[in-house]
């Protein structure tokens, strides 16, 4: 089977792989890359579990083959946290008990991340719109909304 | 949170540290940064892919598999049919002694229902697993199927499995569970009011975020590391030891984080054929279910059927509850025959009843084997009982809180099933519950206790 | 045979591999992606094109060219097609939408497809290297073309001239229970002189409703008015059944659904 070069930047280090076309980006990141944060829930586009930030927008990395994303910029939860501090949308989540299993927690992250990217200050409205791709089975929704809201208040206060 | 200390005062010291602090989950810290290691975070060199052949229909005779093709698929290593499974008809609950061994790891013969397992592939790409899956050739005679609980347990009806016999499970009290209380005849006879009700439910699928499934990999001494998303640890090492005639020390398995179980993953049915694809291949085994896997083919909460005749008086009293309670457990035990069981020690609710009759039956049919899900067993049971409580109270024109603070069971009283109530607390709930929601109820209620009954 | 991808940097060329067997177009990935990973086996070639026209979006006046790989949320932030953003918004959550192609949504089955909806209520034009096709002509055999779809075209009805609802049984974010698009034109004194409505999940594909069109004609937009279109709205539809709903309860609603579109 041919392999097909990859290269992109992944949490600010650049990749460079060889990998067989049509392999997605999920799995590029998990069995290639080794960068596991970005979890397989559905392969349907359906659950979020697997979102990954590419070139700014949000996108599901399991619709996303590998190959389509050379010289692009990623970013996975995974990436977040610099020299151990977490992120306010990590500490967020720590906080508010936005985490049960932990497996959709990943992609919130992510789909929170790019909500607070473009919309410092986002209504509730505007928080549940960005997490609307992302399905949460165990907790409910209402502490990941809450983490997201609480981590915007803490962004506009370091801002301050 | 507030946390009300003021009932059951004199039952406990007063000097709790933990309950009511908020303290942070010991786990949210990989979760929130993406480090928790779920079994499918772990990668081998060398991994094979495990894709099942699955029955497309409810009930057939298998007259031939072929898998000639298959196997010489490129990329294929080992294609698995039923005479490679050393033990290959099991049930789960055999571990308690909750018999008869009712099920293939991969049909032999027969299938029961539409999605079981046949012929499992290993390749070294899921995608050649996929193509090789799709060349195996299995003849099918296709067979009369039933899918209806009542229609499975009339005379005639298509036998579901052949391990039974019969449509139902055979309790040591016989063709169902039994509780006899009292004379509930008496209790119809001598009531203001007497109604029965039928409430039925559908099946209902966990679909937990992550998938049900396991990796493998051999450690290279005949021992096999297994991990795993199983909720149940030791029923799925032991069942493993079973199916695989393989005694338990060679047996690792790690577990413990689950991407979301709800009861899902309790069934032992991904792990020993992976592990089997491992020994026999030599590879690390990789066998994870697909979404639409998940929703069709994984256990899902069984459909229940319930019809409940209860005898009221007026003074809101009921006298006598008659439940006879039916469990669809589709074509394979798994862990029905404990849920409709448990049905049986719960229909009469937390309510004190002096007649109670209560069957439960296990009912085979050709549809996707149910099994555990959140209170499996009773929680359909109290969806029903506590429609048929508002029901009963409107008939008596009650109001239905205080119809059930009347009814509801106290310390002492001894329930259907012969167990006396200890610690009982739903008197105190339902106080709490009147308050918070803003639904009086009448000072005398209020003033009752689970433990100092004569209110 | 693996699946591998192919990348054209003109559409010809696109056109001319996607002639040998087994291969297909790649867009957003959200239909085709998802169906090899679900182990569809039929398909081991796909096929795209970055030719960038694919991505432009061009309005002169009221006459508009979306290109097909266009995404949702390409149209749901451009300033001159706010009337559409709605629609555009109804596909999927989010990340769908950065991915989500024009050209992909043309062929997704239901319960999936609602901005085809708008697109059959705006009666589009569907453009392919071989030419135009009104859009219910390029619907009804939409398996049988063999060249890309390229861009779509329409005009953009008046202010407010443009209708469209999608039911689902999760918000913000759901599948569709159905989705209705509507241009509606009105004379003067307020009766509708044309009359175009459109159904998602109605069928196995965007459908018209033409005799509740023909019905909303010379009536005015009120609850007698509009009567005798409810009454004719589930002619000749034959709804998808899914795990969102029935076929029966998709045709009890529709008119129920119809009639909010059309007073609101």
């Amino acid at each position: 089977m041919a392999k097909v070069p990859v290269q992109f930047t992944l949490n600010g280090a650049e990749k460079a792989e060889f990998i067989d076309s049509g392999t997605t980006l999920l799995h590029a990141l998990r069995d290639k890359i080794g960068d596991t944060s970005p979890k397989g829930g559905c392969h349907q586009g359906t659950c979020g579990a697997c979102s990954v930030i590419i070139d700014g927008e949000l996108r599901l990395s399991c619709l996303t083959l590998a190959e389509t994303c050379n010289g692009a910029t990623i970013t996975t939860t995974s990436g977040l946290s610099e020299g151990g501090v977490l992120h306010p949308l990590q500490r967020a989540f720590l906080d508010a008990f936005a985490t049960q299993c932990g497996f959709c927690t990943p992609g919130m992250i992510m789909a929170a991340k790019v909500l607070l990217d473009h919309t410092p200050n986002p209504s509730r409205e505007d928080v549940v719109e960005a997490l609307s791709g992302n399905i949460c089975r165990c907790t409910g929704y209402e502490p990941i909304i809450q983490a997201v809201l609480t981590a915007a208040r803490s962004n506009s206060q370091h801002a301050a | 949170m507030e946390l009300r200390k003021s009932y059951f005062a004199d039952q406990r010291k007063d000097d709790l540290h933990e309950i009511g602090q908020p303290r942070p989950r010991s786990d949210s810290p990989g979760h929130v940064t993406g480090k928790t290691a779920y079994f499918a975070d772990r990668n081998f060199p060398g991994m094979v892919h495990l894709k099942m052949v699955r029955s497309p229909h409810h009930h057939a005779r298998i007259r031939s598999i072929d898998i000639s093709e298959a196997e010489k698929h490129p990329g294929v290593v080992k294609v698995l049919t039923a005479k490679d499974v050393p033990h290959n008809v099991y049930t789960i609950l055999i571990l308690i002694q909750i018999g008869p061994e009712d099920e293939t790891v991969l049909a032999d013969g027969k299938v029961r229902w539409k999605g079981e397992a046949v012929v499992a592939v290993l390749a070294e790409t899921e995608r050649a697993a996929q193509e090789a899956a799709a060349k195996v050739k299995v003849d099918y005679e296709v067979l009369p199927a039933v899918f209806d609980m009542e229609e499975a347990l009339k005379p005639g009806a298509p036998i579901v499995n052949e391990y039974h016999g019969q449509n139902y499970y055979l309790y040591d009290s016989g063709e169902c569970r039994k509780v006899r209380f009292g004379d509930v005849e008496a209790g119809f006879a001598g009531a203001d009011h007497v109604l029965e009700q039928t409430y039925q439910s559908s099946p209902i699928e966990h679909a937990p975020t992550e998938t049900t499934g396991c990796v493998v990999a051999p450690e290279g001494n005949d021992r096999f590391t297994c991990y795993t998303n199983t909720q149940a640890m030791f029923f799925t090492l032991d069942n493993t030891s079973i199916i695989l005639q393989m005694p338990g020390n060679k047996l690792h398995f790690v577990g413990g984080t689950v991407g979301g179980g709800f009861g899902g993953k309790v069934d032992v049915i991904v792990e020993p054929i992976a592990i089997l694809g491992a020994k026999l291949t030599g590879h690390p085994v990789s066998f994870i279910y697909s979404r639409e896997e998940e929703m069709q083919i994984s256990s899902p909460r069984a459909a229940e059927k319930v019809v409940i005749k209860d005898g009221v008086m007026k003074d809101g009293r009921i006298v006598a509850r008659k439940v006879t309670g039916y469990t669809d457990a589709g074509a394979y035990s798994r862990h029905s025959p404990y849920g409709a069981q448990k049905g049986a020690g719960h229909y009469p609710g937390p309510y004190t009843i002096p007649n109670v009759w209560i069957d439960t039956y296990c009912v085979y049919t050709n549809r996707t084997p149910s099994s555990a899900m959140r209170g499996f067993g009773v929680t359909i049971g109290d969806f029903a009982l506590e429609v048929q409580m508002d029901k009963l109270a409107r008939l008596i024109g009650m109001d239905p809180l205080e119809f059930r603070f009347i009814n509801a069971y106290r310390d002492g009283d001894m329930k259907a099933h012969r167990q006396p109530t200890e610690g009982a607390a739903l008197i105190e709930c339902m106080q709490e519950a009147s308050r918070a929601a803003n639904w009086p109820v009448a000072e005398k209620y209020l003033a009752m206790s689970s433990y100092a009954k004569g209110a | 045979m693996a699946l591998a991808l192919q990348t054209f940097s003109t559409v010809k060329d696109a056109n001319a591999a996607l002639k040998a067997a087994g291969t297909r177009y790649l867009g957003g990935g959200t239909l085709v992606v998802r169906a090899a990973n679900e182990g569809d086996v039929s398909v081991s070639s796909l096929i795209r094109s970055t030719e960038p026209v694919l991505s432009a979006i061009t309005v002169s006046g009221s006459e508009v060219h979306i290109g097909a790989s266009v995404t949702m949320a390409a149209i749901a932030r451009h300033p001159d097609l706010a009337a559409l953003s709605g629609a555009a918004r109804a596909v999927g959550g989010p990340a769908i939408r950065n991915m989500a192609t024009v050209g992909g949504n043309l062929f997704a089955p239901a319960p999936y497809g609602d901005f085809t909806v708008a697109l059959l209520a705006l009666d589009a034009s569907v453009s392919t290297d071989g030419g135009d096709l009104p859009i219910e002509t390029f619907l009804a055999k939409r398996e049988s073309h063999h060249a890309i779809v390229t861009a779509v075209g329409f005009s953009l009805p008046v202010d407010g001239g443009f209708r469209f609802l999608k039911v689902s049984r999760v918000k913000p974010k759901g599948v569709s229970v159905l989705s209705i698009a509507a241009v509606l034109e009105q004379a003067p004194d307020g009766t509708v002189s044309s009359a175009r409505i459109a159904l998602g999940c109605m069928a196995d594909r965007s459908m018209r409703a033409k005799a509740a069109e023909k019905a909303l004609l010379g009536r005015k937009l009120t609850s007698d008015g509009i009567a005798p279109a409810l009454a004719a709205a589930s002619d000749g539809t034959s709804p998808v059944t899914d795990p969102i709903a029935s076929a029966w309860y998709r045709n009890e609603v529709l008119s129920v659904h119809l009639g909010r579109l059309l007073l609101g």
